[in-house]
């Protein structure tokens, strides 16, 4: 099996997508010719034209908005947002129209597409090319929200929300887009959506994130496997719609919990899982639930290391989660 | 044809200066020797400066670098034709403008190297400046943002009376954004004194500009909006100047906004982080040297009589040295304290920022 990286994987889910399925086009800024500035998208204008894989003008609400036209004629388009932190101008395309489209036309047009989009801190790219904007998705009812954390897994999930009918806000940690590498079938193979992963089996403390962010607490839990702690560790994969029961059954076995992820604390999707999670396990939790998240400040350059909530931050929550 | 079936709408390019440094008989203007040789300077500086940049973002000193090789003529010659108070929006290709209003080499390096003098605190990557004592707004990476901005300062300047206008610079790919045509709009809507100034440099990263827009460019779009609009040289420095200088008096006249569109060319790749070789030939490049806006104006000064090779020599000796001093300087700066990542969110600092400050300096504590 080949070894890929998650840029790698990606590009090729597009490629198996577009041989599969000649509705499916993908567009955005640098997208065609160059083949993205990331190179997801590297060689699908050669192989399928540029009719179906092209560079758009930069307006983010244009590429919205135009993908939504092309869904409402049959299309499955993929529009890219070059980074997530760019999403904005396209802010209203996306909650207004696209998210909310089957249900206020009556299920009559559903807007089925995939907005891909690069995410997350740790490449010094400042405010505006670091930020985890999951949560301002996630209080979009219509959107679905999938992050997915290694190669093998973004193939997969992201050949699953190709193949869906609604639109997926698909976020990829670019941070890790070269650095996390796995084994990846050339085959055509979909992970199904609202799933999550037990990416590590553990009693006494569960442990929640997703994106890179995931690949953090998996080193925390191993250094707190060497403390004697047992860490379950969940990679929840689908963000909405929520695994709730693999999440309700693992801390039902734990009684303890730490969510972590890289957007700030304050309003993040951490506040979901928690509320979600206190009320289903309640009896259950024997120390209240921690969350390892951003601060509350725009992401700072020069202290990006100290930003993001990294293993020693993660291996801390842990212990204070464990102590209590 | 009726007017109404009218698809077309073409506008000339303004340009003085030849290849050769040559001005056109009879051609005035009312830039002094001195204020032409402190233009080249700065064009020469900044394109130093770049060039330095880029070399410590190879070594890791610098994080990210956007050069303006080949755009120097566009900066310089607008902020030239400012005067020092009038507020500057950038996208962030204009450093030209900003080392024109005098912001030091040094100074300039503090924030490349994201030290403890950067006026923006290390919080925003490289090459993103400004400077409030310099009447020069700090870059924003959301591009186009600061269109619409531009006009809302205009318009304050204007009930309030000042002696001022916005200049606000952007480049052909920005255009594409609502923000471009929201701007415009309100600004002409309104009469700000704001010049729209396009910098048309053939390329958005990757993107050649006709998968930018359809027609002759952005300078139509002004006609449409309802303001005065020229489209200049942007590699010749009198055209650039001469135009700013006039789309002043237009604003000053209460007859503003205008736009300018100057149409030049992205000599060097889009970032650090960029290889244009992957989409564009080398030839295409070649191209743009003769029209070099520094050798230009340089050819000019000598024509003049006012400019020779030993001047050079001297000049750039000396500059460099300069510029030298100021990047040792910034990198003997140290780099801004963790206090400063829970400053300036809010005008105080709330109970969740401060515990979260708190956490951290503990955290740090320990680790030392
Ligand atoms: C809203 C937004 N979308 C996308 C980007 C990513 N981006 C940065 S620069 C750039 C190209 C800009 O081209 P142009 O406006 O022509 O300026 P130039 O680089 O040529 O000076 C793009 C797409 C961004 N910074 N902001
Ligand atoms: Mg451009």
């Amino acid at each position: 099996m080949p070894v890929m990286n998650i840029i790698e994987a990606i590009n090729n889910a597009l490629h198996i997508a577009f041989e599969t399925d000649d509705r499916v086009i993908a567009f955005g800024e640098d997208v065609g010719f160059f083949g993205g500035v990331f190179r997801a998208t590297v060689g699908l204008q050669e192989k399928y034209g540029v009719e179906r894989c092209f560079d758009t003008p930069i307006s983010e609400l244009g590429i919205m908005g135009f993908a939504m036209g092309c869904a409402q004629m049959g299309l499955k388009p993929i529009p890219e947002i070059q980074f997530a932190d760019y999403i904005f101008p396209g802010y209203d395309q996306i909650v207004n129209e696209i998210a909310k489209g089957r249900y206020r036309t009556g299920n009559q047009w559903s807007n089925g597409m995939v907005i891909r989009t690069p995410y997350g801190g740790g490449i010094h790219g400042g405010h505006y090319h670091s930020q985890s904007i999951e949560a301002q998705f996630l209080h979009t009812p219509g959107l679905k929200v999938v992050i997915p954390s290694d190669p093998y897994e973004a193939k997969g999930l992201l050949l699953s929300c190709i193949r869906a009918d609604d639109p997926i806000l698909f976020m990829e940690p670019k941070r890790i887009y070269r650095a996390s590498k796995a084994e990846v079938p050339l085959e055509d193979y979909m992970i199904p959506l609202g799933k999550a992963k037990i990416a590590k089996e553990g009693n006494d403390l569960t442990l929640i994130g997703y994106g890179a962010q995931h690949h953090q607490n998996m080193t925390a839990a191993a250094e707190a496997e060497k403390m004697g702690i047992s860490v379950e560790v969940i990679d929840l994969r689908t963000l909405n719609p929520l695994d709730i029961e693999t999440i309700t059954a693992s801390v039902k076995k734990t009684g303890r919990c730490v969510v972590a992820h890289e957007a700030p604390i304050t309003g993040g999707f951490g506040g979901e899982l928690t509320a979600l999670i206190q009320q289903r396990c309640f009896l259950h939790l024997e120390a209240p639930i921690n969350r390892c998240c951003g601060f509350d400040t725009p992401y700072s350059n020069a202290h990006e290391k100290r930003y993001l909530p990294d293993s020693p931050r993660v291996l801390i929550s842990i212990l204070e989660t464990m102590k209590y | 044809m009726r007017s109404t079936e009218r698809m077309a709408m073409k506008f000339e390019t303004i340009s003085y200066l030849d290849l050769e440094g040559n001005l056109p008989s009879g051609f005035k203007h009312d830039l002094s020797d001195e204020t032409l040789i402190r233009a080249y300077k700065i064009m020469q500086l900044t394109r130093r400066i770049d060039e330095r940049m880029i070399t410590l973002q190879r070594q890791g000193v610098v994080n990210f670098v956007i050069g303006s090789r080949g755009e120097e003529g566009c900066s310089v010659a607008s902020a030239m034709a400012l005067k020092p108070d009038d507020l500057l929006y950038f996208q962030y290709r204009e450093q030209g403008a900003i080392l024109w209003r005098g912001l030091s080499a040094e100074e300039y390096s503090h924030h490349m190297l994201l030290n403890e003098k950067d006026p923006s605190k290390g919080r925003q990557m490289s090459n993103h400046y400004g400077s409030k004592k310099h009447s020069a707004m700090t870059v924003s990476s959301t591009l186009a943002t600061q269109i619409p901005q531009a006009a809302g300062a205009a318009y304050a300047m204007k009930i309030q009376k000042k002696d001022m206008v916005s200049l606000c610079y952007f480049a052909e790919g920005a255009a594409s954004e609502g923000d471009f045509h929201a701007g415009l709009n309100f600004a002409a809507v309104y009469k700000c004194p704001v010049i729209f100034f396009c910098r048309n440099n053939h390329y958005a990263i990757s993107t050649p500009r006709k998968f930018q827009y359809a027609g002759d460019g952005i300078a139509p779009r002004g006609v449409a909006y309802g303001m005065q609009t020229f489209r200049v040289d942007g590699n010749d420095i009198f055209a650039v100047y001469d135009i700013t200088k006039k789309a002043r008096e237009i604003c000053m006249r209460g007859e503003g906004p205008v736009l300018i569109e100057a149409m030049t060319y992205r000599v060097g790749p889009h970032s650090t982080a960029d290889d244009p070789t992957r989409y564009r030939k080398d030839e295409e490049v070649c191209d743009w040297d003769p029209k070099c806006p520094v050798l230009r104006l340089k050819l000019h000064l000598i024509k003049k009589g006012l400019w020779n090779d030993e001047k050079d020599k001297a000049f750039k000796d000396a500059m460099h040295q300069e510029v030298e001093a100021a990047i040792e300087s910034a990198r003997n700066t140290p780099k801004p304290s963790l206090e400063t990542m829970f400053q300036d969110v809010y005008a105080d600092i709330p109970w969740n920022l401060q515990e979260q400050y708190e956490f951290l300096q503990a955290l740090e504590k320990e680790k030392n």
